[in-house]
């Protein structure tokens, strides 16, 4: 990449930065949470891209690591007095990594449609198990817990605030982006655009093309269930429903709206997305998910590029 | 055996085709006519488009640029399934006979058409049983159980049933034994008195050249040569230089 | 520990019976997928929707036939539009696109039966009443009755795929669609039928699944999943395989449910696929080939 494009990166990477973390204090606090939030999901649609978009390979296993980042957080919060936030990142990468483990082995063998199906399955079998498990998982109804503080325990620790939380929340994710954005651009990261170009071709180079998606199964778990960690730092809740396929599909729809294998693009898809439902359910309360998928259907067979695809084409003229 | 003079109606007119797979470029303004019970011969090494030609006529490949033109109307970009049904017939390289059917299956594909009566279809099946009294041997039998010949001549048979016009005959004795290479010849012979023209891909030189009345060559996705094929014998200079024997 | 006899005899039927449900649905996911190489996500949903006509149906006219009857027709057009709009567009580009545009339809399908419907269960009434001795148990009729209706239907689709001229256009399409279009078959049209067909197949199930449990709007999605183990584990695009793998499962769950809930039997189908793609990744029953 040339310095010139090295910079205008460098450059509007920090304006969206600044700007992102300007919105606790100029926005309401109902729109700075969702801006959280945005952020948050929008992690999970990265790390669902590196799959999707640079590998080749639709998931809709995400809601398992995803949920199994909440949930592994959770345990953190739970046993643990008093609460660590740094032993409540670590097991909920843990607890995802392991499920990533266990899909990736299954997975891999598989090509395409059966991938898909099986990651499905998958993460319908953790749901099932995490709703009938009440004793451990709270099932249905979930478990609370309170929020650690940020710092470091024994030393200085100091409780969050909304403000707070919004920029450790956006440190992470931005954080988070560059590390994407380093393994995409790397020699690992070519090998992967090369198995979703052409698999049989990059395995006649004498690429062990198994490993390498394992590794995109794993890295992209791991980035799904750190999501899963912020999101139960924000909420300080966790319920099976976030281990429910549903996570899946709509980080599928983040993916596909805003443009696969851009990563700026599912985050771009999830915040529309999630501005679409806000807008949508005032009119048409729950049944917003009617309109959304209509639109979400046309955008697959008129934009299929996504939004950030459109923007370039349209960008282009 | 002279030819008949090239019909100002030609019963298929390729005009200027340009064809792509993919990204690459296969045919670059190929032109040729086929007359009305005209047996035409298509030949070129492997690889230069020949197939594609015929592909691009029953509309099984995408033409970019240039039309299709059968009984003097375009019918560029029309399905292949109405194609068939108008009257083209094609018979693909590697025959693809429908493996799991059996033989009367497989030639009641091209029976069940608009207008055909019980009796109508019965007749032909058996017109062709006693064309191909092997294929009647066997009808019961899925088309996969049969031999490379055999199932050369039920595609054969499968494409006569839709009482076509023209035949795309691509490579029918590729594989096969010189017995059953004098068979096809024969089949030829008979689809011409029928008044069915052909337009016939071959590497086999002698035959085409023995059935044809017109051969065209091709190169490089290009018509470069067309010749009236009584005129030309098998080791002629021209065919040494497009078919490299 | 006493071997309980008499459950494991009525799990038994009980295994045949909802095997012979999972077997319909996932023939018409088989179909469907062997046909077309579209994963029907929507498939649960079609369920569904022919269930609540079902519902509609026989409670306005006290007839669970006529239900039967108007849910596959219904389900059938409404089948056929949705492949025509969405679907067919989507012809001949990436594979994953058709998996997203099911899922979108499935989202909708789901959202429209709240919106109609109500998250409230509803009930079909039982087409015949009356029980029968089953060892020392009283066994209802109608279950029987469902699971040789399932049956029927489904042999009745064999017999149309074999012998009929639009069986030999599907089949002919199954195993080459490029020449199925040169011998004249109307290749769109036929897949727009298949899809009716399997949504019909669906939706039959779901009048038929009806009297056995409630019908509500997220019924689907159990299902679907359930079919899609099937048709992992019977051999993807094997009509015989997938119903096979369905009695197959229906019997071992239906056993586990001895023991444990019913939500946790579910479990056993897990089992079963993860089992299948260690050992035998290509099917247990049938061949991965038509």
């Amino acid at each position: 990449m040339s310095t010139r494009d090295a910079s205008l990166f460098w450059v509007g990477f920090t304006v969206v930065v600044a700007m992102l973390a300007l919105t606790p204090l100029v926005l309401p606090p109902f729109w700075g949470h969702f801006t959280t939030e945005i952020l948050i999901w929008g992690l999970l649609a990265m790390s669902s891209d590196l799959l999707i978009g640079y590998t080749g390979m639709v998931s809709f296993g995400h809601s398992a690591f995803f949920g199994l980042g909440v949930y592994g957080a959770a345990a953190a919060l739970l046993l643990v007095e008093p609460p660590n936030l740094l032993l409540a990142v670590v097991l909920g990468l843990v607890a995802a990594a392991l499920v990533a483990m266990f899909v990736a082995y299954f997975s891999t063998r598989l090509r395409d449609i059966y991938f898909a199906i099986t990651t499905l399955i998958f993460s319908q079998i953790f749901y099932v198990v995490i709703f009938t498990w009440t004793s451990v998982t709270g099932g249905e109804n979930g478990l609370t817990f309170t929020r650690p503080g940020l710092g470091i325990p024994g030393l200085y620790v100091v409780r969050f605030t909304p403000a707070t939380m919004h920029w450790f929340v956006l440190a992470v994710v931005a954080f988070s982006y560059l590390m994407l954005r380093r393994i995409t651009r790397s020699p690992f990261g070519m090998v992967l655009q090369s198995i979703r170009e052409n698999e049989s071709r990059t395995r006649a180079i004498g690429y062990h093309v198994e490993s390498y998606k394992m590794m995109a199964v794993m890295l992209s778990g791991l980035f799904a269930g750190l999501a899963g960690v912020l999101y139960a730092l924000q909420n300080e809740f966790a319920a099976a429903d976030f281990v429910f396929f549903l996570v899946s599909g709509e980080t599928v729809i983040y993916n596909v709206m805003g443009g696969i294998g851009t990563l700026v693009g599912p985050l771009v898809g999830a915040g529309a997305f999630l501005l679409l439902r806000e807008a949508l359910s005032r009119f048409f309360s729950e049944y917003y998910l009617i309109p959304l998928g209509i639109t979400f259907i046309a955008m697959v067979i008129f934009v299929p590029q996504g939004l950030l695809g459109f923007a370039r084409r349209w960008l282009n003229r | 055996m002279s030819a008949p003079p090239p019909s100002a109606d030609p019963l298929v007119k390729v005009e200027d085709v340009h064809a792509y797979y993919g990204k690459s470029h296969v045919l670059h303004g190929v032109g040729l006519t086929v007359g009305r019970g005209e047996v035409v011969g298509l030949l070129g090494r492997n690889g230069v488009g020949k197939s594609t030609t015929l592909k691009s006529i029953i509309g099984l490949v995408h033409v970019r640029q240039g039309r299709v033109l059968y009984e003097g109307k375009t019918v560029t970009g029309v399905a292949a399934h109405k194609l068939a049904r108008i009257g083209i017939a094609y018979v693909p390289e590697d025959r693809r006979i429908f493996r799991l059917l059996t033989v009367t299956e497989n030639l009641r594909t091209g029976l069940d058409r608009a207008g055909m009566s019980e009796r109508r279809r019965r007749e032909l099946l058996e017109k062709v049983y006693a064309i191909f009294p092997i294929l009647a041997e066997r009808r019961s039998q899925p088309g996969g159980t049969l031999s490379g010949g055999e199932q050369q001549m039920l595609a054969i048979a499968r494409a006569m049933m839709l009482e076509p016009k023209i035949i795309l005959l691509d490579e029918p004795t590729e594989g096969l034994m010189p017995r059953m290479v004098s068979q096809i010849r024969q089949i030829i012979e008979l689809l011409r008195r029928e008044r069915v023209a052909i337009l016939l891909v071959e590497q086999n030189v002698p035959l085409t050249l023995g059935c044809s009345q017109r051969v065209y060559f091709m190169e490089k996705g290009e018509i470069r040569h067309e010749a009236i094929a009584s005129e030309i014998g098998a080791d002629d200079p021209i065919v040494h230089r497009y078919l490299g024997v | 520990m006493a071997i309980p006899w008499e459950f494991i005899i009525v799990q038994t039927v009980n295994g045949i019976v909802t095997g012979m449900i999972l077997a319909l649905v996932a023939s018409g996911l088989t179909l469907i997928f062997g046909i077309m190489d579209v994963v029907n996500f929507a498939h649960g949903e079609l369920f569904m929707l022919g269930a609540y006509i079902g519902v509609v149906v026989s409670a306005f006219s006290g007839n669970f036939w006529l239900a039967l009857v108007a849910a596959a027709l219904v389900v059938a057009l409404l089948g056929a539009a949705l492949q025509v709009v969405t679907l067919r567009p989507l012809m001949g580009r990436d594979p994953l696109t058709t998996i997203l545009a099911t899922f979108g339809i499935s989202l909708v399908l789901q959202n429209y039966a709240l919106w109609q419907f109500g998250p409230i269960e509803r009930k079909i009434a039982e087409p015949i009443t009356g029980q029968f001795g089953l060892l020392y148990l009283e066994y209802p009729w109608y279950r029987i009755l469902i699971a040789a209706l399932s049956a029927a239907i489904i042999g009745a689709f064999w017999l149309f795929l074999k012998y009929s001229k639009y069986g030999i256009w599907i089949r002919a399409t199954t195993q080459d669609r490029v020449m199925a279009q040169a011998m004249g078959i109307p290749v769109p049209w036929v897949h727009t039928a298949v899809f009716a067909i399997g949504a019909a197949m669906a939706a039959a199930s779901g009048v038929l699944f009806g009297p056995l449990a409630g019908v509500e709007p997220y019924m689907g999605l159990a299902w679907v999943l359930k079919a899609f183990i099937v048709v992992v584990v019977g051999g993807m695009g094997s009509f015989g395989g997938s119903i096979a793998a369905a009695i197959f499962i229906s019997l071992l769950e239906s056993y586990a449910a001895i023991w444990v809930s019913p939500s946790q039997a579910i479990i056993v189908s897990f089992v079963v696929l993860i089992l299948t793609l260690l050992f035998r990744p290509t099917g247990l029953f049938g061949t991965a080939s038509r």
